[in-house]
């Protein structure tokens, strides 16, 4: 009788497990973005919300279609009103900030303007609608 | 008399284990991948230096405005007026969502506040305005 002997190995041969995963691994560093979205953040008033408020604690900040800041009136630079905002809030930590723009005004100016607020921690700013021509 | 040491461990380190690690290496890269959607409209977005970063992707809800004022969402460029009500069936899915809007530096400020109201119309409150970091 002839006894037959297997002796090749039941085992699948996992050598090459390693380079499969790596394959994969390399594919997935590739295809993977890094999270790059970032943003100044700012929470809109909901629908119909609109309060009153005591004009002491306004200060109105109006930005024209050519750049040009307005600050209670006063003609400033970009670069001053955070500055400025900064001495507003430590004389009334209740101040908010209304910030009017023009329709053609350009939306580079508004992050900017918003940037030197947010620099200058201000909390509560509020978002005027520029009026309709 | 001589002592012969035999030293019998092996010097080659054991890669036994090594797709083990490759692979927990694959399922972090892949639990964290997201791909990637819609590369957008062309738009130049504007600098900033108090810049935050937003929490998660998979919450963000991109509209993107050109200078010309066109403006795209899920892909499509829609009108002005079909804004909230795309923007409100995103919110009812998700109701974490943050709007991150990539607008061009030079788009004027109506069409923004046209977005604000429309968004304020679909109860999309998060808004963050997209700018890249600035080199002072």
């Amino acid at each position: 009788m002839i006894e037959k002997k297997r002796r090749d190995l039941q085992e699948i041969n996992s050598s090459s497990m390693a380079d499969i995963a790596f394959l994969l691994l390399v594919f997935f560093l590739v295809t993977t973005t890094i999270s790059m979205d970032k943003g100044i953040s700012l929470v809109l008033p909901s629908e119909g919300n609109e309060m009153e408020v005591n004009k002491i604690n306004i200060v109105n900040i109006l930005v024209n279609e050519s750049g040009k800041v307005l600050l209670d009136d006063k003609p400033t630079r970009l670069k001053d009103i955070k500055n400025i905002a900064e001495r507003r809030i430590s004389q009334n930590s209740k101040v908010i900030f209304s910030l009017q723009t023009h329709p053609r005004t350009k939306y580079q100016v508004y992050i900017k303007v918003l940037d030197q607020l947010k620099s200058a921690k201000a909390q509560k700013i509020s978002i005027a609608n520029p009026p309709s021509f | 008399m001589k002592i012969v040491r035999k030293t019998h461990t092996s010097k080659e380190v054991s890669t036994a284990s090594m797709p083990d690690i490759i692979f927990m290496l694959l399922v972090f890269f892949m639990v964290t991948t997201v791909m990637r959607e819609f590369e957008g409209l062309d738009v130049l977005m504007p600098r900033a230096q108090m810049i935050e970063k937003l929490e998660s992707k998979r919450h963000t809800a991109y509209i993107w405005a050109t200078k010309d004022g066109l403006i795209s969402v899920n892909d499509r460029i829609i009108a002005m007026n079909g804004l909230s009500s795309i923007m409100y069936e995103r919110m009812v899915a998700d109701p974490k969502i943050t709007v991150s809007l990539k607008s061009d530096e030079n788009a004027t400020m109506k069409l923004i506040s046209d977005i604000h109201t429309q968004l304020r119309e679909a109860n999309a409150l998060k808004l963050s305005y997209a700018a890249l970091t600035e080199t002072p």
